[in-house]
């Protein structure tokens, strides 16, 4: 066997020390050592946005990072989403009342990634919207409610 | 009962399964573990059909980690996966799919071997060294080839399938005009987000084996392990956690499932299988792939007179769990909303080199829509007759129903379309659309040069197949409800749309309602979620279930206040006298708390009849004439469901659904080279719709034909979404290149755009 590596990564502000293989992924890290499931894994080649986090700010897909190269990194997860835990974050509640999911495998990831696009963009187009959540895939919702549930979010952060 | 209350039936509640999932809190089959498990890891065929003259598994077994290894001498005591108990066929057994592959492999993704490891990237690292080796066979890779050996002696084409009624003969004799056609449809397939899973665990003190990840039919696939396995029923228990999507492919019983159970008994260790993506793109049910020979005969005046249809059906590999439910679906429903007077279909049921096929959503009918309507296409362009007012003169109308297709075949069902008013919903939809507004603008616009076009596509579908279902339901002493039922949910809403009735029978605030689902161990019976059946179905079960419970209440009620039953009303949980806010109350929870068997009721909903929904689908199409792909501007979604039950969750159902049949009409397609290697099976081959290129689907629902079988009207939703698009999306395209009839094959992927255009 090869050897092990050891990391430390911070995870939604916790911090974590875990062994990991030097092949192995940030979402298989995440989700198999450290047992935050909440991450997804729906393709392993970056071409679904199931498994999307942040490193240090910028939006990834968790299954093509390393799990070494998150060393000493700051991850945002979607287990660190709501802000506190009987109140959910804006993007969480609106997808939630205009159903902007379905089976919800893919709603971690783009919940994350639309997280993303409204601290960068507070006020995104529709067409800013699509682009942004290009690669996101969901099979369920055909898309609709997911655009609505961000605009409704973005509309209720801009307020305040 | 017409007079039912449905105050709450139709009310966009929200769902109450979302508030873990929005959390990350999913408990999906990747998410399950077990103390001390082992991995499986899949060896699968990479030839299409191939000899197996020896494997070699040394190397593999060698690695560290590796518990065991089995070939299909290991497990030669298992029978091949069987057809659920409806739709066994004789004829068609010997083309069951074995657990692992015996002596010969049939596609690209055959289960050759198992690998059973500590750690799931051992198992696949041992995979790598796994040496198959073979005499390589000829291989089939189009249901249009000669048909060849499936087995020795055994012709690849399982079947030839019929069904017939009237005279066609004297139809096409008689025929004014004659039309027709040769069309195909690709090969797709549900691809859900999340890929399949499967967990064995075996409880050695109980003697119990349980496998999680199971979803869609619970029961009948623990029915089916039952027989496959020899053991009795309450010996194996299948459990459903949350599942990422189904679309009929997900949930069905695969090798793999059989697998993780077996060894989990024979190696005394739970066994984790999680499939991947390339695994399942090339092992997962996949559909759709038809090569139809078509034509219809109608009189001077349009009428229909009689349709033939002589098709292809590439089922891949092997014939998987449904038998031949696909192209028997395709057949009965390829004359839809229309009156045919003669009908004669024949397919040719063929095993190929590919991945074995069964349902996707709407299984045979987003098919025989896109046959059916390229008819309908052809024919007005032909007689002049503009494709509105062509459709509209052969629909059946209302006063046909309800209206029965009668098969001359011994032993192929009937169908009976319970009930519907096809022109009215016509009527409504043009009204909503402002159809000749929209005819006009892109008359406008394609006289300015831009190629942009309309298309239709009416249907009808079926839902809510019997024969039965049942529910329990019981108030606990805090007043909490819990719904038990045999259904199963794959993302659709299943839990919210069970309380939702709940609550609207009983009388109860939703939220306090728990539904339980897929769990084989806490009820007997469940018919799962499939063919839009659980709305229907099960809901009916819970709404007559609800009722009874609402009975028994109000009696008990009447007893403990000293007042007439019928005097009294349930609101928010608590009994009241009729109309009354203040005066003598007793709440459900006092109830069950007083009463000594506690408040609870079990009933069925039992129907031999079907519910037929129907719906019209409209696209509008721009065609880009420099690279050939088309955007899809506007769909629009028009759809009878009899009653509705939260609009905000059929919405769902019939976008997700429509934004589908989008990828199947223009983008996606599993295709194999001529030696039957997959080409798709990533994302970047396999192109499902992305959010830059969906359009808003527009969504039109009536409830103007309730279903008369069952107490509500229900009907089902799923797969009315996509039932039209492929359909629609080629008449549209037509219309904008200005060349009728130029789609003949789905999906219309750029390239073929470019093809039909530069011959033009
Ligand atoms: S799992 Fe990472 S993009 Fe699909
Ligand atoms: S909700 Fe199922 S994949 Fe998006």
């Amino acid at each position: 066997m090869t050897k092990r590596s050891h990391i430390s990564l911070s995870v939604n502000g916790d911090e974590y020390e875990t062994l990991c293989e030097p092949d192995q992924s940030l979402v298989d890290v995440l989700r198999n050592e450290l047992e935050l499931t909440g991450t997804k894994e729906g393709c392993s080649t970056g071409d679904c946005g199931a498994c999307s986090i942040r490193l240090d700010g910028d939006l990834v897909c968790s299954c093509l990072v390393l799990a070494v190269e998150a060393e000493g990194k700051e991850i945002e997860t979607i287990e660190g989403m709501a802000p506190k835990s009987d109140e959910l974050h804006p993007l969480q509640r609106h997808f939630l009342e205009i159903n902007g999911l379905q089976c919800g495998i893919c709603t971690p990831g783009i919940l994350i990634a639309a997280k993303a696009l409204l601290e960068k963009n507070s006020d995104p187009t529709e067409t800013e919207i699509r682009f942004w959540l290009a690669g996101n895939l969901c099979r369920c919702t055909g898309y609709d409610k997911i655009i609505r549930s961000v605009q409704a979010a973005a509309e209720e952060m801009r307020k305040g | 009962m017409a007079t039912q209350k449905k105050d709450l039936l139709g009310q966009r509640l929200t769902r109450l399964e979302d508030p873990p999932l929005i959390l990350g809190q999913g408990n999906y089959a990747a998410d399950i573990n077990f103390p001390n498990q082992l991995h499986m890891r899949i060896v699968r065929s990479p030839y299409a059909h191939a000899k197996i003259t020896s494997i070699d598994t040394a190397e593999a077994a060698a690695i560290s980690g590796i518990v065991k290894i089995w070939t299909s001498h290991d497990i030669a005591d298992l029978p091949p996966i069987d057809f659920r108990a409806d739709k066994s066929s004789e004829e068609l057994k010997p083309f069951r799919q074995n657990v692992l592959a015996t002596d010969r492999v049939r596609y690209v993704g055959d289960p050759v071997v198992a690998i059973f490891a500590e750690d799931p990237y051992v198992a696949e690292d041992a995979a790598d060294l796994v040496v198959i080796n073979v005499e390589q066979l000829r291989v089939i890779t189009s249901a249009d080839d000669e048909p060849g050996e499936f087995d020795v002696g055994l012709s690849s084409e399982a079947g030839l399938l019929t069904h017939t009624y009237g005279d066609v003969d004297a139809a096409f004799a008689a025929a004014d005009t004659v039309i027709e056609l040769d069309l195909r449809t690709g090969r797709h397939s549900g691809v859900p987000m999340e890929t399949r899973g499967a967990i064995g665990v075996y409880d050695a003190d109980e003697d119990i084996l349980k496998l999680y990840g199971a979803a869609k039919v619970p029961h009948r696939n623990r029915d089916t392990l039952v027989r496959m396995l020899g053991r009795d029923e309450d010996k194996i228990e299948l459990h459903e956690g949350h599942t990422g999507g189904g679309f009929g492919i997900r949930g069905e019983l695969y090798p793999e499932d059989v697998l993780v159970l077996v060894a989990a008994m024979r190696l005394g260790r739970s066994v984790k299988w999680i499939e991947d993506r390339q695994e399942h793109m090339m092992a997962a049910n996949q559909g759709r792939n038809q090569h139809h020979l078509v034509k219809i005969a109608v009189d001077k005046d349009g009428m229909i007179l009689g349709m033939e249809d002589e098709f292809f059906h590439d089922q891949g590999g092997y014939v998987r769990t449904h038998g031949a439910n696909v192209p028997n679906r395709t057949m009965c429903m390829l004359t839809g909303a229309y009156n045919v007077p003669a009908y004669r279909a024949l397919c040719h049921f063929r095993l190929t080199n590919k991945t074995p096929a069964a349902t996707y959503r709407a299984p045979g009918r987003f098919e025989s829509t896109f046959v059916r309507e390229r008819l309908m296409d052809a024919l007005a362009v032909k007689l002049g007759i503009d494709r509105i007012e062509l459709r509209r003169r052969n629909l059946i109308t209302s006063d046909q129903m309800p209206f029965s297709l009668n098969f001359d075949e011994p032993g192929v069902e009937d169908m009976e379309i319970d009930n519907g008013d096809y022109p009215q919903l016509l009527d409504k939809a043009l009204n909503w659309l402002k159809w000749d507004e929209m005819e006009a603008d892109l008359e406008r616009r394609r006289a300015a040069g831009e190629m942009v076009g309309s298309g239709i596509g009416v249907f009808v579908e079926e839902s809510g197949k019997g024969p039965s279902d049942g529910a329990r339901i019981s108030v606990d002493e805090n007043g909490d409800i819990e719904i038990l039922t045999g259904g199963a949910s794959l993302g659709q809403g299943f839990e919210t749309t069970m309380a939702q009735i709940c609550a609207n029978a009983l009388g109860v605030d939703y939220q306090r309602i728990t539904v339980i689902h897929g769990q084989t161990n806490l009820i007997p019976y469940g018919i799962g979620a499939h063919a839009a059946r659980a709305t229907v179905m099960t809901g009916s079960a819970v709404n007559v279930t609800a009722l009874t419970l609402r009975t028994k209440a109000l009696d008990l009620a009447a007893e403990m206040l000293q007042l007439p039953a019928d005097s009294l009303d349930i609101v928010d949980g608590t009994v009241i006298v009729t109309d009354k806010s203040s005066g003598p109350s007793i709440t459900l929870a006092e109830i069950a708390r007083r009463n000594e068997e506690g408040l609870a009721a079990e009933d069925f909903h039992k129907t031999k009849e079907s519910a037929f929904p129907y719906g019209i689908h409209f696209a509008v199409v721009k065609v880009d004439p420099e690279t050939g792909s088309i955007d899809v501007e506007r769909f629009m979604v028009a759809y009878d469901v009899g009653c509705m039950v939260n609009e905000m969750l059929l919405e769902g159902q019939l976008v997700g659904g429509c934004i589908q049949g989008i990828g199947g009409a223009l983008y996606e397609e599993f295709v194999y080279s001529d030696e039957g290697e997959p080409m798709a099976v990533t994302f970047a081959d396999y192109m499902i719709p992305t959010l830059d290129r969906v359009p808003t689907v527009e969504c039109m629902i009536t409830e103007d034909a309730p279903s008369p079988h069952n107490l509500l009207g229900l009907k089902g939703g799923g797969e009315g979404g996509i039932n039209g698009v492929g359909a629609a999306i080629a008449g549209a395209i037509d219309q904008a290149v200005g060349i009728p009839g130029a789609i003949t094959q789905l999906p219309v992927t750029p390239q073929r755009m470019k093809e039909i255009l530069n011959n033009s």
